[in-house]
């Protein structure tokens, strides 16, 4: 079955086909980003932006802030998690806490639209 | 294909099914239960589900809704009240206790609405079948449509009055409640009718404006309303409503909501729900523009340039302290009394709701209005029996004259049930009003003082015109994230109304009260004569500001300071989300796993 991935509720949280996955108010660690100077960014999640599919990673652009250093904006893509058997459907989420590298490009993908 | 994935998708489940057709589907799986609705249409649903009042509680709290019950300039009639309290009593009982506010209470919004939690859908058609006995419904509280139009709440009822706006509210909420042609907008639409020359309408941050203004039409001087467009206060990206030279005449009201809504349906970006909003059409267009399609393409009578407003006489929340509210006691035109009761972030236990029905029929005309700052008003009070209503004990806790920090406080639902949020907020906020009040004198004079908190972005809390303004963040405490606010200073209403500065940024919630504490003293220390708070801001630079004041640790106690959004309800002991019986059948009773 084709993965379908969208945010909802103005940003506030990313479904994966249908569930509630990931959740805006958590803090994610960002590391070789140039979202702002920081060595790492420990990023608020404050509205998720975009979405997308890069089999088997489900993806997202995040607005939100580095509270740290204040600088606010988009991230660049992140992975948030992945569905590896696209059958079952089943969402295996990252640990926000853990360190991300954001991508500037994705993958064109095959996600539902 | 490798595009962002989202805009189009809610367009598309609304040009499925919309409006008023939900309702049937809502009905059908009521009696089905939960577990009727499709695994894979949840989203879908939940989305058109808004469209008649219910919202989806957040993460954790599946199954369970919040309900919002639209009452039009906030007023609610004689007999109503009651059965809002037993509705709230009957079925918004949840599996947990709100440690502040007990088990069933109703929410006043800053929209003039209300709002209970822990609804079931299976209970969806007895409370409909309840409110629309008494004329009450839940019908385009929220999705994207006309939303509850606002306005002064005791239009009609007030000496200030120009025009008694409420028949035109009412007129406009029956013409725009239902009707297909209006059911389905890029986004929501939010409306404001005010009369009165004190600008406690709101008009300012609303899409479409009323404002009463005189015309000299014929020779004849005349009474409308001039129209503004394009205000809002979400995702930091406030606008104030703009100007676009028009002036209506009460009996065309409808006319310029049938033309302006019509115009946002053909016009406003349905390709991108963050841009959706006649607000940033406006940036794209401009009012002169707005006025010539509107006059070109959607109204077919020429319409009139604006008239003389009132806007240099505009005391509702503008700094000083001749208006800053609702609360207290005034004489209605009729000779009768209204009194407005401060309700403490706008929530009220059931209980209370109960008696206050019963005191306002026995005082009064059974009538209650809600304000845009969350309170109540008993309207009709008898002038032989104002005393004795005064004397109610139940008004030692919903006060006509209550301590500024106390009237003041405005706080939206935050991470109790919804899903945007970042941080808890009417508990917290009822806890700063407490300590503020018992710790901090405020400078002579000052009577109002406005402190509104919002969770997040999103600002149902309006905080951007507040004096001083909470939005929900995250900081780090000895390497811990904790709850915080940035916080903003000198917003507010009035001839010139004026977003808050954000000032100090990503406080500690538990040194919110100390910052506020350091910035009075400052405020007493440096203020010049009888300075109002806001004039005492807009004299300064954003680094004399930051200068003012530090937060600071104090007597207070925080016990939300954690990741509130992390448990599945905050204030239960085994708080954890792997703990929430949720999503639970009719009887609150944990459902099966698909597991």
């Amino acid at each position: 079955m084709t993965t379908d991935v969208h945010q909802l509720d103005d940003g506030a949280w990313i479904s994966v086909n249908d569930s509630r996955e990931v959740n805006v108010s958590d803090l994610w660690l960002l590391a070789r980003s140039d979202f702002c100077g920081c060595e790492t960014t420990d990023f608020l999640a404050e509205g998720f932006v975009d979405t997308g599919v890069d089999y088997p990673n489900i993806e997202a652009r995040i607005a939100g802030r580095c509270i740290a250093c204040g600088t606010e904006g988009v991230t660049d893509w992140l992975t948030v998690g992945r569905v590896i058997d696209p059958e079952s459907g089943e969402f295996h989420g990252v640990e926000h806490s853990s360190v991300h590298i954001p991508a500037k490009y994705r993958r064109l993908d095959d996600s539902e639209e | 294909m490798g595009i962002p994935t989202m805009p189009t998708k809610v367009e598309n489940w609304k040009d499925e099914v919309y409006g008023n057709e939900i309702r049937e589907h809502l009905m059908n799986f009521a009696e089905e239960g939960w577990d009727a609705i499709p695994d894979d249409e949840h989203d879908a649903w939940f989305e058109r589900f808004k469209w008649w009042g219910l919202y989806h509680q957040r993460s954790g709290q599946e199954s369970y809704f919040m309900m919002r019950i639209g009452t039009p300039n906030g007023v609610i009639e004689p007999g109503q009240l009651e059965v809002i309290a037993e509705v709230a009593d009957e079925y918004a009982r949840g599996p947990a206790e709100n440690p502040e506010f007990g088990d069933a209470y109703c929410d006043w919004t800053t929209r003039q609405s209300i709002q209970l939690h822990w609804i079931k859908i299976e209970d969806v058609p007895e409370i409909f079948e309840k409110l629309e006995s008494v004329g009450l419904s839940t019908q385009q509280a929220c999705g994207d449509s006309w939303r509850n139009i606002v306005g002064c709440p005791v239009a009609g009822k007030d000496k200030h009055e120009h025009i008694d706006a409420w028949p035109v509210a009412e007129d406009l909420h029956e013409t725009f409640k239902g009707d297909d042609d209006y059911a389905n907008l890029p986004r929501k639409w939010k409306v404001s009718v005010t009369g009165c020359d004190e600008g406690c309408g709101q008009g300012d941050i609303n899409d479409l404006a009323y404002e009463p203004a005189e015309k000299e039409i014929d020779g004849e001087t005349k009474l409308g309303f001039n129209v503004r467009i394009g205000g809002g206060l979400s995702r930091k990206e406030p606008r104030l409503a703009r100007d676009i030279d028009v002036w209506v005449p009460p009996e065309k009201a409808a006319d310029i909501g049938h033309g302006m809504s019509a115009l946002f349906r053909e016009y406003g970006d349905r390709e991108d729900r963050f841009n959706a909003r006649i607000k940033f059409l406006m940036d794209e267009w401009g009012p002169e523009k707005m006025r010539d399609v509107l006059q070109e393409e959607f109204v077919d009578f020429e319409l009139p340039t604006a008239g003389e407003d009132m806007r240099d006489q505009y005391t509702y929340n503008a700094g000083g302290n001749e208006h800053g509210d609702h609360v207290g006691v005034h004489e209605q035109p009729d000779g009768n009394y209204y009194v407005g009761l401060d309700v403490l972030v706008g929530r009220m236990g059931v209980d209370d709701v109960y008696e206050l029905a019963e005191l306002a029929d026995e005082y009064g005309s059974g009538e209650v209005r809600l304000t845009q700052r969350q309170n109540i008003i008993v309207t009709d009070v008898d002038s032989d029996r104002l005393d004795a209503f005064l004397d109610e004990p139940l008004l030692e806790d919903y006060s006509p004259d209550p301590h500024p920090f106390m009237r003041g406080s405005i706080a939206c639902t935050g991470t109790e049930f919804c899903s945007l949020s970042i941080v808890e907020t009417k508990n917290r906020q009822v806890r700063y009003a407490r300590w503020l009040k018992d710790n901090v004198e405020l400078p002579a004079g000052v009577e109002d003082f406005h402190i509104h908190l919002s969770g997040c972005t999103a600002s149902c809390a309006q905080p951007q015109i507040a004096d001083i303004s909470l939005r929900g963040m995250k900081t780090r405490k000895d390497g811990e994230p904790v709850e915080a606010f940035d916080i903003g200073l000198g917003g507010g209403l009035g001839e010139n109304p004026q977003f808050a500065d954000w000032v100090e940024m990503r406080v500690a919630a538990d040194e919110v009260p100390g910052y506020i504490e350091n910035l009075l003293d400052a405020f007493k220390a440096e203020r010049e004569g009888d300075e109002t708070f806001r004039e005492f801001v807009a004299d300064r630079s954003e680094e004399e500001l930051q200068a003012l004041a530090d937060p600071e640790e104090t007597s207070y106690d925080d016990p939300y300071l954690g990741n509130t959004k992390m448990t599945w309800y905050p204030y239960v002991e085994d708080s954890d989300m792997q703990s929430s019986p949720a999503p639970t059948d009719a009887n609150d009773e944990p459902l099966p796993s698909d597991d």
